[in-house]
C-alpha cells in the first residue's frame, strides 16, 4: 500500500500478486459454481431431505389388503409374489399424484410390469370417482383406509413409488412425483433388467 | 531491508496470523456446532456411533412421527411419541410448544441428545410439509382435496383390473 | 387480454435492454456518442414497460382473475384486498417481476440523474446495467412467465401462505429489493471505470452516493424482515442465521466495507483494489442470495419452491455475471492509479481493518451457509450448521471493529500520532468500561455479555460523539452531511450492540402449561392466563387468548395471543400478543390447547429488543444523509 512506481513499465512485483489474486479469485468462483452446480442437480430429489430406505434389498413387508373395487376380495405379497411388480401409493387427495398419472399411464400401456395401486387413507368413494376422472392405469389397486401396512412400507407421504422384484425384494423406492425421464433412465432399465436376468 | 519493506512484511505476517487465527476458530465452531441426522435405525444399530448412541453428541432425529404413539398427560407440557423410519422405532420426550405442523404419521426432525434410558430427549422440533408429497392428514388441512381444477388428462383405457 | 399484455411489455423491455447494453458497451468502445444516447430512451422505455407488466399483474390480483395461473396458485377469493397487493411478490414469478421493477428503477434513475458524468462513462455503466436486465428479463420470459395461464380458469384459488398476510411484507419484500439490486450501480461503475481505464479514483465520487442509498434501503430491509419475524413467527426471535436470512446479510456486510473502501478511494486513490472487488462482490453476493432462494439447493423456511431448471439458469447467469467482471478486473486492474501512500498509524490503516474484518464476516457467514451442501456433496453425511457457529464468530470479528470505530474519524489520514486520538479517547474509553462493569455487577444474568455489550455500546456512542465535539469546536471546518451520516452510522451501531446483547443476555422465556386463572410471574412481571375463545376472522377461525400482565402488581396490559387456522389453506399459525416498550417487550404466544381448559403457554421478557431495529433504522438514515452529500453531485471538473 506504499508507493508503487506507475505501472507503465511492468515490474515482477505487483504483477506477480495480481496473477496470484486472480488465479485464487478465479479457483474460489469456480470451485463455487461447481458445488452450486451439483447442488441444482440434487436438487429436484424431493426426497433430499428424507432418509434412504432401509427397505432396499429387503423382502417387502409381507401385506393382503382389501381391493378397491370389490372388497371382497384381497391382494397382497402372496398373491404378487412370482412377477415384479411396481407398488405406487397414491390417494385423490394428493396433488403430486395427479401432476405423476400422465407419466404412469403411459408407462403402465407398456406392460412391461404390473403397476399396482396402493391407495392409502382414502375413502372408496372419493378414490373409485378419482380413477374415473383421470383413468385407471392400474393393473388392481388395494386399499389401506387405516394406513397400518404403509407404516411397515416406511411411507410417508404421497406419492412414493416402490419397485419389487419377482422374488418379493424391494428394488427400488422413489418419493414424490413420478417423470418420464425417471421412468427413461431408472425404472425401464431396471425392470428391462429383471425380465432378462430373472 | 529498507524501512517500508520492513513494514510492509511485518503488515503481512500480522494479517497472515490473524488469519490463520480466524481459520482455527472458524474450523473449531464449525465441528462444534454442526449437527447430523440420523433415523432411529442407524442410532440404535450404531451405525450413528458411539458418542451418539451414549448421548455425548447433539444430533438430529429425523423419521416420522409414528401413529398412536403420541401422548401428552392433560395439563402437562411433557410430550412423548415415537419416531420411526420404517424399520426401527425411537422414543421421544418434549417439554416445548410443538410447532403448528406438528402431527402423527408426519416427517418430524428433532435436535436433541440420547438419555441413558434410551430415550431421545429433544430440545427442538421441526415438522416439514411440501405441497407436491404430503402426508393425507397434512393434506386435507391445507384443504387441496377440495381442488377443482379441470385438468385435462387424456384417459387410458382402464388396463385388466379385477 | 390484458396479461398477454404483460407479456409482451415483458418481452419488449427485454428487447430494450438488449438495445441498452449494446448501445452503451459498443457506443463507449467505439466513441460513438450518438449510439450512447440511446442508453436513455432504452432505460425509460424498460421502465414504463416493466411498470406496465407490474400493474398488470397487480390487477389480475385485484380482480382475482384465476385464468392466470400464478394468480391461482397465490390467492383466493376470501384474501383480504390489501393483501391481494402483496400477494403479488408471494412467490417466485411474482418476486422476479418486483426485482425487474426494482431494477428498471435503479436504471432509469442513473439513466435520468447522471448528466453531469462524461457520457462514455455513463454509457458503460448503463450497458453494464442493460446486461443484467437482459439476464433477468430473459429468465422471466423463458422460464418464469407470471403470466402464464391456466384454461379452463380454476375457480377458486390456493391460499396465500397466512404467514404473508401481514403489514410487514407489505414492506419487507420491497426494501430487501431496492437494496439488494441497488449494488447493480456501484457495480456497473466499477466495471464501466475499469472498462475506461479511469487514471484517477475521482469516478468514485459519483459511486459514492448510489452506493449509500442502496445499502440504506438494504439495512432498512433487512431490520424489517427481523421485525417482522419477530412479531410474526411467534417464537421472539430476531435473528435465525437462515440460508435465506444469511443471504441477505452477506450483501449487506459487503456493501458496509465498500462504502468504507470507498471513501479511502475517492480521498486517496488507495485501496482501488478493494474498493473494484468489493463492489463486484456486494452485487455478486445479491445474486447470490436470490439464486440460493429459488434455486432449492438449500431449504429453509423462506424458500421458493426449487425448480433445477430455473436454478440453473440463475447459476448461469451468476457464472457469467460475476466470471465476466472478475475477468474484466483481472485484465485491466493494473492499470489503475496507485494512491498516496500512508503509515502505519493512520486512518487509511484502520479502514483496511475495517475491510478485513467485515470481509472475513462475510465469508464465515458464507462458508457457514453453504457447508451443509459441501458436506452433502463430499458425502459428509446430512449436516446443519447450528446459530452458535455464526454468533459466536461474528461476535469475535465484530469485537475488534467495534473497539476500533471511535478511532476513525479521528485518527488523520496518511499519518497520525498514535498518541493523540488515544489521548483524546481515554477518558471515555475509561467510562465506558466502568458502565460494563456497572452493568456487569446489577445484571441479574447473562453478565457477561450485558457488561461487554453495554461497555462497547457506550464506547462507541462516547467516542462517536467526542468525534462531533471536537469537530464542532474547530474553527473554520465545516459539519459536512458526510460527516452528520457517519455519526448516525456510528451512533447507528451503539444503539444496535445495546439491543444485540442486552436481548440476548436479559432475555427470559418460560413455555408453561395454563389453566384459566392461573398466574405466572416472572421478576416483576406477573401474566394471568383468561382462557381461550372462538373468535372468527375475515378468512381464518382464531383461538383468541386473554392473558392480564402485571408489572409490580400493577396491570400493565392485556394482551391477547391467537392461534388462527385458515379456511381455505387449512394452515396453522400463531399471532403472537406482544406489549412493546423502550425498555423491554412483553411478548405472549399460545401453543396447543393441552386437554382441559389447559393451554400451553409461552411468556417472553425480552429487554431492550426494539434497540436493535431502531439501531439499524440510525444505520440507515446514516447511509441516506451522507448520500445527500452535494458535494457529490459537483461535475468532475470542479476542484474538490
Amino acid at each position: 500500500m506504499s508507493a508503487q512506481p506507475p505501472s507503465t513499465g511492468t515490474p515482477a512485483g505487483p504483477d506477480r500478486g495480481r496473477l496470484l489474486l486472480a488465479v485464487l479469485l478465479g479457483g474460489g468462483f469456480l470451485a463455487l459454481v461447481l458445488l452450486l452446480a451439483w447442488g441444482v442437480s440434487q436438487s429436484d430429489r424431493p426426497d433430499r431431505e428424507s432418509l434412504p430406505s432401509p427397505l432396499i434389498g429387503r423382502p417387502a413387508p409381507e401385506f393382503s389388503l382389501p381391493v378397491l373395487h370389490d372388497a371382497s376380495y384381497s391382494v397382497g405379497t402372496a398373491e404378487l409374489q412370482g412377477q415384479p411388480y411396481l407398488l405406487n401409493v397414491w390417494g385423490s387427495w394428493c396433488p403430486g399424484c395427479q401432476v405423476e398419472h400422465p407419466v404412469l399411464a403411459r408407462y403402465a400401456e407398456t406392460k412391461a410390469i404390473r403397476v399396482v395401486g396402493y391407495n392409502w387413507k382414502d375413502e372408496p368413494e372419493d378414490a373409485l370417482r378419482w380413477l374415473e376422472q383421470f383413468g385407471n392405469p392400474y393393473w388392481v389397486v388395494v386399499a389401506d383406509y387405516e394406513g397400518g401396512t404403509a407404516i411397515e412400507w416406511g411411507i410417508y407421504g404421497a406419492p412414493e413409488t416402490f419397485l419389487v422384484d419377482a422374488e418379493g425384494i424391494v428394488r427400488w423406492k422413489h418419493v414424490g412425483p413420478l417423470s418420464d425421464d425417471i421412468i427413461d433412465t431408472v425404472v425401464a432399465p431396471m425392470v428391462e433388467g429383471m425380465r432378462t436376468g430373472g | 531491508m529498507n524501512p517500508t519493506r520492513r513494514r510492509r512484511l511485518w503488515f503481512v505476517l500480522a494479517v497472515v496470523a490473524a488469519a490463520a487465527l480466524v481459520a482455527v476458530l472458524v474450523a473449531a465452531a464449525l465441528q462444534r456446532n454442526v449437527a447430523y441426522l440420523f433415523t432411529p435405525a442407524e442410532v440404535l444399530d450404531g451405525r450413528a456411533g458411539a458418542d451418539v448412541a451414549s448421548g455425548e453428541t447433539r444430533f438430529r432425529l429425523g423419521g416420522m412421527v409414528a401413529k398412536n404413539s403420541f401422548e401428552r398427560p392433560p395439563g402437562s407440557m411433557e410430550a412423548r411419541f415415537l419416531v420411526t423410519d420404517g424399520d426401527a422405532l425411537m422414543p421421544v420426550v418434549y417439554s416445548g410448544i410443538l410447532p403448528d405442523l406438528f402431527r402423527e404419521d408426519q416427517s418430524v426432525v428433532a435436535t436433541g441428545r440420547m438419555r441413558a434410558d434410551g430415550t431421545f430427549v429433544a430440545d427442538d422440533v421441526l415438522a416439514k410439509h411440501d405441497e407436491t408429497y404430503v402426508p393425507k392428514e397434512v393434506a386435507d388441512k391445507m384443504g387441496l382435496a377440495h381442488e377443482k381444477h379441470n385438468v385435462d388428462v387424456p384417459a387410458p383405457q382402464p388396463e385388466g383390473g379385477l | 387480454m390484458l396479461p398477454e399484455i404483460g407479456q409482451a411489455a415483458l418481452l419488449l423491455a427485454l428487447v430494450f435492454a438488449v438495445l441498452q447494453g449494446f448501445a452503451g458497451l459498443a457506443g463507449a468502445a467505439r466513441g460513438r456518442e450518438d449510439l450512447a444516447a440511446v442508453t436513455r430512451t432504452a432505460a425509460l422505455a424498460q421502465f414504463v414497460l416493466v411498470l406496465v407488466a407490474y400493474v398488470l399483474l397487480t390487477l389480475a390480483f385485484v380482480v382475482q382473475d384465476f385464468s392466470v395461473m400464478y394468480v391461482t396458485d397465490n390467492s383466493n377469493s376470501l384474501l383480504p384486498l390489501i393483501y391481494r397487493y402483496t400477494a403479488v411478490w408471494g412467490a417466485h414469478e411474482g418476486s422476479l417481476l418486483l426485482w425487474a421493477l426494482m431494477l428498471a428503477v435503479w436504471n432509469a434513475a442513473v439513466a435520468v440523474l447522471s448528466g453531469r458524468i462524461p457520457w462514455s462513462f455513463r454509457a458503460r455503466a448503463l450497458g453494464v446495467i442493460g446486461l443484467v436486465a437482459v439476464g433477468f428479463l430473459s429468465f422471466m420470459v423463458f422460464t418464469s412467465n407470471p403470466f402464464e395461464r391456466l384454461l379452463p380458469a380454476a375457480l377458486e384459488g390456493h391460499d396465500l401462505n397466512p404467514l404473508l398476510q401481514d403489514p410487514g411484507m407489505i414492506i419487507h419484500p420491497p426494501l430487501l429489493y431496492i437494496g439488494y439490486i441497488g449494488f447493480v450501480v456501484p457495480f456497473a461503475f466499477a466495471i464501466a471505470a475499469l472498462l475506461e481505464g479511469a487514471i484517477d479514483a475521482r469516478w468514485l465520487r459519483w459511486s459514492r452516493p448510489w452506493t449509500n442509498v442502496a445499502w440504506g434501503f438494504l439495512t432498512l430491509g433487512i431490520a424489517m424482515g427481523s421485525w417482522w419475524a419477530y412479531y410474526e413467527l411467534g417464537w421472539g426471535g430476531w435473528w435465525f442465521w437462515d440460508p435465506v436470512e444469511n443471504a441477505s446479510f452477506m450483501p449487506w456486510l459487503a456493501g458496509a466495507a465498500l462504502i468504507h473502501s470507498q471513501a479511502v478511494t475517492e480521498k486517496r486513490g488507495s485501496f482501488n483494489s478493494w474498493t473494484m472487488l468489493l463492489a463486484i462482490a456486494a452485487f455478486s453476493l445479491s445474486l447470490l442470495g436470490a439464486f440460493l432462494v429459488r434455486s432449492g439447493v438449500l431449504t429453509s423456511v423462506h424458500s421458493f419452491a426449487a425448480d433445477p431448471a430455473r436454478g440453473l439458469f440463475i447459476l448461469a447467469f451468476l457464472g457469467v455475471v460475476i466470471g465476466g467482471a472478475l475477468l474484466v478486473y483481472v485484465l485491466r486492474a493494473p492499470r489503475l492509479a496507485q494512491g498516496k501512500p500512508f503509515a502505519a498509524w493512520s486512518r487509511e490503516t484502520l479502514l483496511l481493518v475495517n475491510n478485513l474484518l467485515l470481509a472475513s464476516a462475510c465469508a464465515m457467514v458464507l462458508l457457514g451457509t453453504l457447508y451443509p451442501l459441501i458436506a452433502d456433496a463430499l458425502d459428509l453425511g446430512k449436516v446443519s450448521v447450528g446459530p452458535p457457529y455464526f454468533g459466536t464468530l461474528f461476535l469475535v470479528l465484530m469485537a475488534p471493529l467495534v473497539f476500533l470505530v471511535p478511532f476513525g474519524p479521528l485518527t488523520r489520514w496518511q499519518q497520525e500520532q498514535g498518541s493523540k486520538p488515544l489521548a483524546m479517547l481515554a477518558p471515555w474509553l475509561g467510562l465506558a468500561v466502568l458502565l460494563g462493569l456497572l452493568a456487569w455487577f446489577k445484571a441479574p444474568q447473562g453478565a457477561l455479555k450485558t457488561g461487554f455489550g453495554v461497555a462497547g455500546a457506550a464506547w462507541v456512542a462516547l467516542g462517536t460523539l467526542r468525534f462531533v465535539w471536537t469537530r464542532l469546536r474547530a474553527k473554520g471546518r465545516s459539519f459536512t452531511p458526510e460527516m452528520f451520516g457517519m455519526v448516525l452510522g456510528h451512533l447507528g451501531i451503539a444503539v444496535f450492540v445495546t439491543g444485540a446483547m442486552l436481548v440476548e443476555a436479559q432475555n427470559v422465556l418460560r413455555e408453561v402449561p395454563m389453566v384459566p386463572g392461573e398466574t405466572q410471574e416472572i421478576g416483576r412481571y406477573a401474566f394471568r392466563f383468561d382462557g381461550v375463545e372462538r373468535v372468527p376472522g375475515p378468512n381464518y377461525m382464531a383461538d383468541r387468548g386473554h392473558v392480564q400482565v402485571f408489572r409490580d402488581d400493577r396491570p400493565l396490559v392485556l394482551l391477547h395471543p391467537e392461534k388462527r387456522a385458515y379456511a381455505s389453506g387449512g394452515q396453522v399459525m400463531t399471532d403472537a400478543g406482544i406489549h412493546a416498550g423502550v425498555r423491554a417487550d412483553i411478548f405472549v404466544a399460545l401453543g396447543e390447547p393441552l386437554g382441559g381448559d389447559a393451554w400451553a403457554v409461552r411468556l417472553h421478557i425480552k429487554p431492550f429488543v426494539r434497540w436493535i431495529w431502531a439501531g439499524a433504522l440510525l444505520m440507515a438514515l446514516g447511509g441516506f444523509i451522507t448520500a445527500a452529500d452535494r458535494r457529490f453531485r459537483l461535475p468532475l471538473k470542479e476542484a474538490r
